[in-house]
């Protein structure tokens, strides 16, 4: 079961991708389509962001990677090999945190990650407890090993169940939702602990509702949703397929407007004392130099870099915490 | 990276990974210990520890009374009758009143969540992607609630014993037949009782590590198996069912008494571990065709 043709493990489109998913598909018994042919690649040693709103089929796909659920049809490739046919030989490469963390409340910290590890055909009894201590260590949960996990804060139950993800050296971490219940301080510590697991070469998987979370780490990003793919790539790809703003600080706000659309420029809105606009297809100091001709005092000028979040808006043409 | 690259650095991680032999039995020996350390599996033993004790107790105060013949109640085949002349009866009474609800109720409670609390609690999904696979995982169960059964069979027959030794004299004792046997014997034939009671499980134990399967709730599984077991006894009960009635798992389970005949009548013995392994046979093959297809949600 474990060995695979070579020629499947070497299919030209996996080589490189962690994970590569052809029209992945799943309808629920009750008919809901969850995921809609889903053409997922995400490239060897990224950090790669899975966005979308709750409901949008993230947990389905991700579920379907690691093997829980059966898809309706489509493949899944998780480092080459397909899932859940190879599960065995995948999994033990993979670290994961799926919907939150799960403890058992009556066992110490300490006790839950000893379970998790036995339960993992690959990890070496004689190093459990060592690895048990690195991966407490490594999320700053060693004083409060002892303690019964039921007594945790969500944020210790977090960090526990990231040190689950880390018993072993992994190629691959799934991380779905990694910051939630977390404090600034504690989402801080997690981003670093990510940069530092890809600066190892793990890939990591990150799916999250926060974009500036995404774009403070990530190096590729996918949207999802209702169920379909709406767009995937380079972080810095996606947010400048969308231009920036325009956006000009000024008293004179009705000269300003009119003078900005003679000079070519579109969508102009006023707010305040800023007008802001899709930038004309000429030499912006051309326009400033237009504006200060017609006595428009202007305050500043200049174009604000297009966010991820305006790249998500232009693509679903809505807010991004609408439920699908 | 060539493609060259990628093989290579795969084959060198499956290398460094190789499946370490004994890990099934790290796996049930965590099972073990998680079991055996919930509050809840020591409650269970405690309840079950606590039913000798009271029937010891019982018996002693009626018989110091001077009142006369003692009563019947639910100690089975007349073995409560014989606890003042020699404690070891006081075991078989114990057995003959837990097995018929105490203990299969025990079970039914550890079966029940073997699956679905741990589907309640999130942590199914979390086992799987170990990977501790999922035939493994739910044989593992299985082999860690029989072991529960065994384990609640010697508390029961343990405490009976130190109870009857405490407040009842041992020696020879009288065989159902009327023969006479020696104290030695009749230990080893008291274990031989503790063994057949604790297979006498093994159908109630499937049927719920079975109906675990079926959901995510912990409560829910429990309350099914326990909820079944009740109506199977409720329907042994009934004169007309006569005919589907020795396809009950309890049907043939208080046949445990004739290993107290000299010599031991062995048919219905038989009859009884026969029904277990089929039992075990048709329950186990469900719960795992249904584990091997369910989409973990929970």
């Amino acid at each position: 079961m474990e060995e695979l043709p070579a020629a499947e493990a070497d299919e030209h489109d996996s080589v490189g991708a962690v994970i590569a998913t052809r029209a992945l598909t799943k309808r629920y018994r009750g008919g809901q389509l969850a995921v809609d042919g889903l053409d997922l690649t995400v490239p060897e040693g990224s950090v790669f962001g899975f966005l979308g709103p709750n409901g949008s089929g993230k947990t389905t796909t991700i579920r379907m990677l690691m093997g829980l659920i059966d898809p309706t049809s489509g493949t899944a490739r998780v480092l080459g090999q397909p899932m859940p046919r190879a599960a065995r030989a995948v999994l033990p490469q993979v670290g994961a945190l799926i919907e939150g963390p799960a403890l058992y409340g009556f066992l110490s910290g300490r006790d839950n990650l000893l379970r998790y590890d036995a339960a993992d055909p690959t990890a070496d009894p004689r190093t459990r407890r060592t690895r048990v201590a690195a991966a407490l260590d490594r999320v700053g949960l060693t004083a409060a090993a002892g303690k019964k996990a039921r007594a945790y804060s969500l944020g210790m139950k977090q960090r526990l169940g990231l040190a689950a993800a880390l018993l072993q050296p992994r190629r691959l971490l799934v991380l779905d939702e990694p910051t939630n219940g977390l404090d600034p301080q504690g989402m801080r510590e997690i981003r670093s602990l990510i940069r530092e697991l890809a600066a190892e070469g793990t890939t990591v998987f990150l799916s999250s509702h926060l974009l500036d979370e995404i774009e403070q780490v990530c190096t590729h990003a996918a949207v999802m949703a209702q169920g379909r793919l709406i767009t995937q790539g380079a972080v810095a790809e996606l947010a400048a397929g969308t231009r920036g703003r325009l956006v000009v600080t000024t008293p004179d706000t009705g000269d300003a407007a009119r003078v900005l659309k003679e000079q070519g420029a579109g969508d102009v809105v006023i707010t305040d004392d800023r007008v802001t606009a899709e930038p004309p297809e000429r030499d912006l100091a051309d326009v400033n130099a237009a504006l200060v001709r017609a006595g428009v005092r202007v305050r500043g000028f200049g174009v604000e870099r297009a966010s991820l979040e305006d790249a998500f808006v232009a693509l679903t043409g809505e807010g991004f915490d609408v439920a699908g | 990276m060539s493609q060259a690259e990628v093989v290579r650095r795969t084959g060198a991680t499956e290398g460094a990974r190789k499946t370490s032999p004994l890990w099934t039995f790290g796996l049930l020996r965590s099972e073990l210990l998680t079991t055996f350390r919930r509050w809840r599996t020591l409650a269970l033993l405690a309840v079950l520890a606590a039913v000798p004790i009271l029937v010891g107790i019982a018996v002693k105060i009626e018989t110091s009374d001077g009142a006369g013949g003692p009563g019947g109640g639910g100690g089975g085949p007349a073995f409560i009758s014989q606890i003042t002349n020699n404690g070891l009866f006081l075991v078989f009474t114990a057995l003959a009143a837990t097995l018929p609800f105490f203990l299969p109720m025990a079970i039914g409670v550890i079966a029940g969540d073997a699956i679905a609390g741990e589907a309640n609690a999130g942590t199914l999904r979390y086992l799987l992607v170990a990977p501790a696979g999922r035939s493994r995982l739910l044989l593992t169960k299985y082999a860690t609630t029989m072991a529960f059964c065994l384990v609640a069979t010697l508390v029961v027959a343990v405490s009976a014993l130190t109870v009857g030794a405490l407040l009842f004299p041992l020696g020879d004792l009288t065989t159902i037949s009327g023969t006479r046997i020696s104290f030695a014997e009749g230990l080893l034939r008291a274990l031989l009782i503790a063994l057949v009671v604790a297979a006498s499980l093994i159908g109630v134990a499937a049927l719920g590590l079975f109906v675990s399967t079926l959901t995510n709730s912990g409560i829910a599984a429990m309350a099914t198996t326990v909820g079944l077991l009740i109506t199977v006894q409720i329907l042994d009960q009934i004169p007309q069912l006569h005919a589907i009635q020795p396809y009950f798992f309890s049907h043939y389970w208080l046949s445990f008494a004739d290993l107290m005949r000299d010599p031991v009548y062995w048919d219905e013995l038989v009859k009884n571990l026969g029904i277990q392994a089929l039992y075990a046979g048709a329950f186990g093959s469900a719960a795992w065709a249904r584990f091997m297809a369910k989409d973990i949600t929970a």
